[in-house]
């Protein structure tokens, strides 16, 4: 029950914040601007000739990626920075005092928080990943095989980093949770990318980089399971082996033992989280 | 305080669900609080009480340890050692707090809700069932009526604190902590929050009061707790700690006898002619006509005599400056 209170505070602050309006304005831009782009494939001139609209389809299927991936750049981007002020900045300005002395757990209080900022996320991820993969059919006609289970690990990815957000706010100032949980995102992508050369070149030491960075912060494997979901099939095996380390294309599906660990690193941050926010002294 | 007695108050609160008969628990009970901040003692076994319906002052200067005393009566800063039951539970339990209201001493609420929204908020974070008309009362009570739907991110810092004393009052508390509730109010708004706590008391609303305004502090408390580098300098009932009373008297001719005379009625000092006696608290109010009588006896002439009642403020600098030892509570 309070849980839910919180929650639907959590939600109301980001409406009244203009955070929702602000997204939505950047998202329908984003969005007119990619149609257009997408329309203008087919029938492109280049200097192979002009495209069929199989290449187009092609092509449309890595561009999508990239722009999923800008989508759940401004999701993390947007809720680490949600996520950041929200337990921190609440003790610092004296706003969690009046609260926390009510008859609630501070772990509910947490999970409240929590559950806004994952709807918040994961509706924004989830909405505006359609739209778009609406408007590359509409354009060019392309439908990516598995747009569910891509949206739901695009989803799981925002969860992980407002998590982790979560937990850096519970121990250090507003500003450097959000700052070190972008970071961190941005790192473990580069080592996701610096991985994928590695396998590309055999090279089992720099593969390593990204293996390790994938387990530490699952924020990297799960974005590559969504990009897997979105891609046609046949792009991976056109683009041949030696495109392999390409960072918008995705070699397999995710594991079940992945997706696993995944949910338990989100129960382990959570829990210290509410541990950390538990003992602190407001 | 011994452990036992914390023993005892527990046990006599986890049987009064079944026994009508015993007294209530006291609204506030901590025995032994200790805080440590790295290596600085902030809170040094600080115990008291604060009984039902009764209004409480915590006084101290800047650095006492009294709001750290009161987060840790609410569970907001975690003691390294000591108890606490508010209204009959350990404070470690959420629950104990479902009847208290807290002014803090940084008052903040979310700007983006409106003043009924916040609340509204807290009415729900209570678990309490209060009708919205009530809620509107307790808007108009700190005097914002007319802003009852206006965003709290426009409030002046003086509005906010009325909120604030709105926020405490509004889930029906069974003991209020207001930490310096009149630091942002102007004159009438003192007033004010004056009468709000003579009506809590009236109401059997305990008061936990941390203010510097002594002067409020001694118009509407019963007791008063001093706290000093973290400990407790002195506490007790205003009678207790301003009941001492003095006289003082100018005198010519007054010899060994005379002064004799007047240390049989009470500890003397001297300074010139001026001499001031300090007399018991239980003084039935014939020692210094007895005095003046005997001192005339005596063949002193006297030229003055001016009674002296201490205030709080004088009372608390003394404790303060280690110029007279605090009235220590009896424990029970």
């Amino acid at each position: 029950m309070i849980s839910l209170t919180v929650a639907g505070l959590t939600l109301r602050e980001a409406f009244r914040r203009r955070v929702v309006w602000a997204l939505l304005v950047l998202t329908v831009v984003l969005l007119v601007l990619s149609g257009w782009g997408f329309s203008r494939l087919i029938g492109l001139d280049t200097d192979l000739g002009t495209m069929t609209s199989g290449e187009a389809r092609l092509i449309a299927s890595v561009l999508l990626n990239l722009i999923m991936f800008g989508f759940s750049l401004i999701a993390a981007i947007g809720t680490a920075f949600l996520a950041g002020p929200t337990l921190s900045g609440e003790v610092e300005s004296g706003q969690a005092l009046a609260m926390l002395a009510r008859p609630v757990r501070r772990s509910s209080v947490l999970l409240g928080k929590w559950l806004g900022l994952l709807t918040f996320g994961c509706g924004y991820v989830i909405l505006a990943g359609l739209a778009q993969l609406l408007v590359v059919r509409w354009a060019v006609g392309y439908w990516p095989p598995d747009p569910a289970i891509g949206l739901l690990l695009l989803a799981a990815e925002t969860v992980v980093l407002l998590t982790l957000a979560l937990l850096l706010s519970s121990v250090v100032s507003p500003m450097a949770s959000g700052i070190i949980a972008v970071g961190l995102f941005g790192a473990t992508w580069v080592a996701g990318v610096v991985g994928g050369i590695g396998a590309a070149l055999g090279n089992e030491g720099v593969e390593r980089v990204g293996s390790v960075s994938r387990v530490i912060l699952p924020t990297d494997g799960l974005w590559r399971g969504a990009m897997n979901g979105f891609q046609d099939p046949f792009a991976l095996a056109q683009m041949g082996q030696g495109e392999a380390g390409f960072p918008f294309l995705s070699d397999a599906p995710l594991t079940p033992a992945y997706l696993a660990w995944a949910a338990v690193w989100i129960a382990v941050v959570w829990g210290l989280t509410a541990l950390s926010f538990q003992r602190r002294d407001i | 305080m011994p452990s036992a007695d914390a023993a005892t108050v527990a046990g006599v609160t986890s049987g009064a669900d079944g026994l009508a008969d015993l007294p209530p628990s006291p609204a506030v009970w901590c025995s032994g609080l200790r805080k440590r901040y790295g290596r600085r003692t902030a809170v040094d076994d600080v115990s008291f009480t604060v009984g039902r319906g009764e209004v409480v002052g915590l006084l101290g200067p800047n650095g006492a340890g009294k709001t750290s005393v009161i987060k840790m009566l609410l569970g907001l800063v975690r003691p390294d050692a000591g108890e606490v039951l508010l209204l009959g539970r350990p404070s470690t339990d959420p629950r104990s707090r479902s009847a208290v209201g807290y002014l803090p001493e940084l008052f903040r609420y979310q700007p983006w809700l409106t003043a009924a929204e916040v609340l509204d908020l807290h009415v729900k974070l209570a678990g309490a069932d209060v009708p919205p008309a009530e809620r509107r009362e307790c808007l108009a009570l700190v005097g914002l009526a007319e802003r009852a739907g206006d965003r709290v991110g426009g409030f002046s810092k003086g509005m906010q604190q009325r909120l604030g004393l709105a926020v405490a009052l509004v889930a029906r508390p069974e003991l209020v902590v207001l930490d310096e509730p009149t630091s942002a109010l102007d004159p009438l708004g003192r007033v004010d929050v004056r009468d709000i706590v003579l009506s809590l008391k009236s109401r059997g609303v305990a008061v936990l009061l941390n203010s510097h305004l002594i002067g409020e502090v001694e118009r509407v408390c019963d007791r008063v707790v001093i706290l000093d580098e973290g400990r407790v300098a002195a506490s007790g009932t205003l009678a207790e700690l301003l009941g001492q009373r003095e006289v003082r008297l100018r005198l010519a001719g007054a010899d060994g006898p005379a002064e004799d005379r007047m240390r049989a009625a009470g500890a003397l000092t001297r300074s010139g002619d001026w001499f001031t006696v300090q007399l018991a608290s239980d003084d039935d109010g014939v020692t210094v006509p007895d005095l003046v009588r005997d001192l005339v006896g005596l063949g002193v002439r006297v030229h003055a005599v001016e009674p002296v009642r201490i205030s709080l403020e004088e009372r608390l600098l003394a404790v303060l400056r280690h110029e007279e030892p605090g009235h220590e509570e009896p424990t029970p």
